[in-house]
């Protein structure tokens, strides 16, 4: 009985849920029976109780958060990150029409591959009047520097998306190739993980196809793309355009998924022909990239040459056949929106063959029948730029809308075609098929039909294309069946492909041997180095300053106030470092930590979830400060409460991190940066000129009052302050500890020792480390302490020129 | 006529420039009925560590040096012998400006010679409004396109100053414009820019002038560096046709080619990659000398 009550209740949440007509629907066939495939989503999701719904979303929810999963939107503001729009309701699709659509796009694969090569070799296609030379010509995704290069490995495409919708009469359309970098794979992937925290028991029956056996169909193609003409696998990597890119947590998560090196276009440099990839132990050949970076901006030398994000060289690379490129260097051309309306053709004229799946209906306004037929129909079309990439939804400015000029489109539709008809095409104004999907809250919301579009996902590998089981669909807001642009708002859902009974279980963590692969080691690109590097120095030194705000601010707070000479001193040291102290949270620690975090985002397929969290948190806090502190105790106390959380971001990074030459490049950066303050502090706080109390600050500000206490039990003077903070083997605040652990982490990097001998490194650590080791308080002259500072800045040099380019 | 070309580019780097990687464009090719490039030789000092040529999509011979080793200067020079041919006399067959749209249309290749390539914007030079608007008000109706191309270098000539300090390399084609100055590439790119507004498909030719006139004639501005002018497409019939606004002239046996493509960008005779900490200068000398006898 209270099962049943339960699932009543359940059912309400479909309640008022009505397609709309003319258009199809996922969940409810045209007589209004629920198709069988959702049935056990739907009466599991029934049997839950609003605050088990909201529970569950939540779930959800809170894995994308504790993933980092983010989305950039394209903005000046640099760093902007928005939380990822999940949809929680999965679109639910059985596998036999799953096989269908994939056998279909299978051959528009094909095709799109036999007219990439055709327009970089014969150019058959265009000399036939198939297409018109204008769109290939002025393409700027036309690279005519790859025409009669054969790409590497025989093929152009390696990995492909698509985006499909479902027409009124249940049949499925194209709405859109995605051939030059597509994204979405690694965020579909996400999608999954979340839902499966959402809906356990729906994956308890084995029924749904898992993910994961496209990805290693890929990362298989990959290698065998990678593979030299000696038979020796050289290395893999996804070429990212870098942070800046609104899709590059999905490069930072997959390279991390599939074990794949992060690259950006300078980590990159091309000798002999040979694409390189700058490692800590030098170059190493990389054989094949997953390029996530659109083609002509690959290399400033023979692309774009304004490009700041290519690799000088890299087109010599691929022409040498040395450098295998999924895709190929301008296969954005067959994104153009335009080669749409010849697509259908062209399959018949090159397979003999009609497209099993059509697409979106297109006519390019070049043509004067075309061009009427589009003004007679312009009420039931978009019509906008014919050389776009974009999806048909993604239309900005400058597009005809049902006849309605758009902001950005001057003058009147006739005059727009009779005068720029070649550069306008016209496409069908699409009515999508809804899905059910959750519009409002867990307490008063319900599902409602809402328009979406699915990315499938195919990677082609030696026995034929293979396609994600699975995929996301973009959901677009009820009622409206074409604005579904992500930027605008829309949300993303999961796709599950259900199958009668159970499928089989592939994922990641096993090999078909059936062991595993271990990565060999020494595959830290040197740019990342440089970012772990500098990170643990910017964090170091944050540290640093923070504790010295603190000093100055308990001082300020005291009886004497602000005549306690102490202040100037402390003033005066902060000083050349930005720091104004008149600022209770100083805009200067602000900065240093945003240079921090700008380090961290450059590798964050190397750095912990939970590491960049704590930045982040770290950050949040100071900001918030920077209204709220006021001067003295409230700042002092507002220090405290910063050190804390910077203290628990090292704890993390040296509790949690693996000991890998990562690990090792963050804590050289430490030890350095930790051993300059030092030096520098002594410098100043233990002059002669200096004024009483001077020395206590020092010990307050490295953290090692009590060790004074107890080390020397009498008030301090600049020998015992000297001895503990430059001497002491024991103390982490003093600078001959500092350099024993450089010299630890020197000897774990490659090329330490030279022939059994300390190599460049060692050669500068080893003397510092032994004067030390035998000098007395009274050795450490200011004139020592200054060159001091001289020589941790060559280590610095000396780990730069071996290492970090 | 047989010429003997030799230029030498140097530059210095205040500080040693690292891994040095550049795309030369000065290798000159052999254009049949212009010109037989009867030797070519280029240089670098010092010499790279890796060198290859290569052609490029318009047919213009590429050349990628590559040196591992830190430079504090680079001399590049180029020494050829050009056996320049006549210029071939033609008869004004071109259409009608209006008229071009259709001859163009009747081109169906992707070959780099196809004047699709050069009818739309290009990195450097472009369709565009102003410049547009200039060519407008200097055709008549009923002009042919040969005419077209000739009135609008001419007034182009007569409105810009030729100015050698005014610009520099990466000036765009409107600043010149606005200004009304520039050195010959700043000339070609705007001609380019108006004979494309008006539907006339043009490139950018780089090569050499012969540096002093024959007797009684005046020395030709652009003479002392490497040159640069315009090729339009004047229809079927005609093909394309060299004009050098700079001179106000139709390109004739003083004028020698290295390279060509829709704008500077496809021909830049030196491209480069380094690694600079301070500044670099450069020189540039050439000599274009008629061989006697």
């Amino acid at each position: 009985m209270e099962q049943k009550a339960e699932a009543q209740g359940g059912l309400s949440y479909l309640d008022g849920y009505a397609p709309q007509p003319g258009v199809s629907d996922e969940l409810f066939d045209a007589n209004g029976r629920m198709r069988p495939v959702w049935r056990p989503f739907v009466d599991a999701f029934s049997g839950l109780r609003r605050d088990e719904v909201a529970g569950r979303f939540e779930r959800g929810n809170q894995y994308l958060r504790d993933a980092g999963v983010y989305f950039r939107q394209y903005s000046n503001e640099p760093l902007q990150e928005r939380e990822w729009p999940l949809s929680h309701i999965p679109v639910v699709l059985h596998e036999t029409e799953w096989e269908e659509i994939c056998a279909g796009l299978a051959q528009r694969a094909d095709l799109l591959e036999a007219v990439m090569a055709d327009l970089y070799g014969p150019g058959r296609l265009v000399a036939e009047g198939h297409l018109p030379v204008e769109l290939v010509a002025e393409s700027p995704h036309w690279l005519h520097p790859m025409v009669n290069v054969p790409p590497p490995g025989g093929h152009f495409l390696h990995v492909l998306a698509f985006e499909i919708g479902r027409s009124p009469d249940g049949s499925w359309f194209v709405l859109g190739d995605r051939t030059q970098a597509p994204s979405g794979a690694g965020f579909a992937l996400e999608n999954r993980m979340a839902t499966s925290r959402m809906f356990p028991e729906s994956f308890s029956n084995d029924r749904i196809h898992r993910l994961a056996g496209f990805f290693s169909d890929f990362r298989a193609a990959l290698d065998s793309l990678a593979t030299g003409p000696d038979g020796q696998p050289r290395r893999t990597g996804i070429l990212t355009p870098g942070p800046a890119n609104d899709a590059y947590f999905e490069h930072t998560y997959i390279a991390r998924y599939l074990g794949l090196m992060l690259l950006e276009g300078e980590d990159l440099t091309v000798q002999n022909g040979q694409a390189m990839v700058r490692t800590i132990e030098g170059p190493e050949p990389v054989g094949a990239l997953w390029r996530r970076i659109d083609g002509q901006f690959a290399d400033p030398l023979e692309l774009d040459p304004d490009s700041q994000i290519g690799t000088p060289g890299l087109v010599e690379a691929v022409a040498a056949g040395n450098l295998a490129l999924a895709n190929a260097l301008g296969s954005g051309v067959l994104e153009t929106r335009a080669m749409m309306a010849f697509l259908p053709r062209i399959s018949r004229v090159l397979t003999g063959k009609a497209l099993t799946i059509p697409n979106i209906a297109t006519w390019w306004c070049g043509g004067e029948p075309e061009r009427d037929y589009v003004r007679a129909n312009a009420a039931r079309m978009v019509i906008g730029p014919a050389g776009a990439v974009d999806l048909p939804f993604d239309w900005s400015s400058a597009s005809v809308v049902a006849g309605t000029l758009r902001d950005g489109a001057r003058g009147s539709l006739d005059d727009l075609l009779a005068t720029k008809g070649a550069t306008l095409v016209g496409q069908e104004a699409v009515n999508l098929s809804t899905t059910p999907a959750w519009v409002g809250d867990g307490e008063t919301g319900a599902l409602r039909p809402c328009p979406m579009t699915v990315r499938v996902f195919a990677t082609r590998t030696p026995s034929g294309w293979r396609f994600m089981k699975g995929g996301y669909a973009r959901i677009g807001p009820e009622g409206d069946g074409s604005a579904l642009a992500m930027q605008r708002g829309g949300t993303v859902a999961d796709v599950w492909i259900s199958a009668d009974g159970p499928v089989a279980q592939p994922t990641l963590a096993t090999t078909p041997a059936g062991g595993f692969r271990r990565q060999r080691s020494g595959t830290l690109p040197a740019r990342a180095a440089d970012n772990l590097y500098w990170l643990g120095r910017y964090v170091e030194r944050c540290e640093d300053l923070i504790r010295l705000v603190r000093a100055y601010h308990l001082r300020l707070a005291t009886v004497e106030g602000p005549g306690d000479p102490r202040l100037g001193l402390i003033r005066s040291y902060l000083s050349p470092f930005g720091v104004d102290t008149s600022q209770a949270m100083p805009q200067a620690l602000v900065e240093r930590l945003d240079a921090a975090q700008a380090c961290a985002s450059k590798i964050r397929d190397r750095f912990s979830t939970d590491g960049w969290a704590a930045l982040k948190d770290l950050s949040d806090t100071m900001r918030a400060m920077q209204s709220t502190a006021r001067p003295g105790d409230d700042a002092a106390r507002a220090m405290s409460v910063l050190l804390r959380k910077i203290t628990g971001f090292s704890g993390l990074v040296h509790e949690n991190m693996y000991r890998f030459a990562g690990w090792r490049f963050l804590s050289l950066g430490r030890a350095i940066e930790r051993s300059d303050g030092l030096v520098a502090m002594l410098a100043t706080f233990t002059d002669e000129g200096a004024p009483p109390g001077a020395l206590d600050v020092a010990v307050e500000v490295a953290d090692s009052v009590m060790t004074h206490q107890r080390r020397y039990r009498i008030n301090s003077n600049r020998d015992t302050v000297v001895d503990l903070l430059t001497l002491d083997s024991d103390n982490p605040r003093a600078v001959l500890f500092q350099v024993a652990e450089m010299e630890r982490l020197a000897t774990a990097l490659p090329g330490a020792t030279v022939a059994g001998r300390p190599g460049p490194l060692l050669r500068l650590i080893l003397p510092i480390k032994a004067r030390l080791e035998v000098a007395e308080p009274a050795d450490i002259t200011p004139e020592v302490l200054a060159g001091l500072r001289g020589d941790l800045a060559a280590i610095s040099d000396r780990i730069a020129q071996s290492y970090l380019r | 006529m047989l010429y003997d070309v030799k230029l030498r580019i140097a530059y210095s780097y205040t500080a040693p420039s690292d891994r040095t990687r550049l795309v030369v464009r000065l290798l000159p090719n052999t254009i049949p009925a212009t010109q037989d490039v009867v030797s070519r030789l280029l240089t670098f000092d010092p010499v790279p560590a890796e060198r290859r040529e290569r052609v490029d999509f318009f047919g213009n011979t590429m050349t990628t040096a590559v040196w591992h080793q830190p430079m504090k200067a680079l001399t590049i020079g180029l020494d050829a012998r050009f056996d320049r041919k006549p210029v071939r006399e033609f008869l004004d067959f071109s259409p009608p400006v209006d008229a071009l749209a259709t001859e163009i249309a009747q081109r169906r290749s992707l070959a780099s010679h196809a004047p699709q390539h050069f009818a739309a914007a290009s990195r450097r030079a472009g369709p565009d409004p102003e410049m547009t608007a200039f060519s407008r008000d200097r055709i008549a109706p009923g002009m042919t396109t040969l005419q077209a191309i000739e009135a609008i270098g001419r007034a182009l000539h007569t409105t810009m100053r030729f100015d050698a300090a005014a610009t520099d390399v990466g000036t765009p084609a409107r600043e010149a414009f606005d200004k009304r100055h520039g050195v010959c590439q700043d000339f070609s790119h705007v001609m380019i820019s108006c004979l494309r507004g008006i539907g006339i498909p043009a490139g950018y030719v780089s090569g050499f002038l012969r540096t002093l006139p024959p007797p009684g004639q005046p020395r030709l501005e652009g003479a002392d560096a490497m040159h640069a002018w315009v090729r339009a497409w004047a229809g079927n019939e005609l093909g394309w046709i060299e004009y050098d606004p700079t001179n106000a002239q139709f390109a004739g046996t003083d004028y020698l080619t290295v390279a060509w493509g829709r704008d500077y960008d496809d021909v830049s005779p030196v491209r480069g990659a380094l690694r600079v900490a301070g500044g670099q200068a450069s020189t540039q000398a050439v000599d274009v000398i008629p061989v006697e006898g």
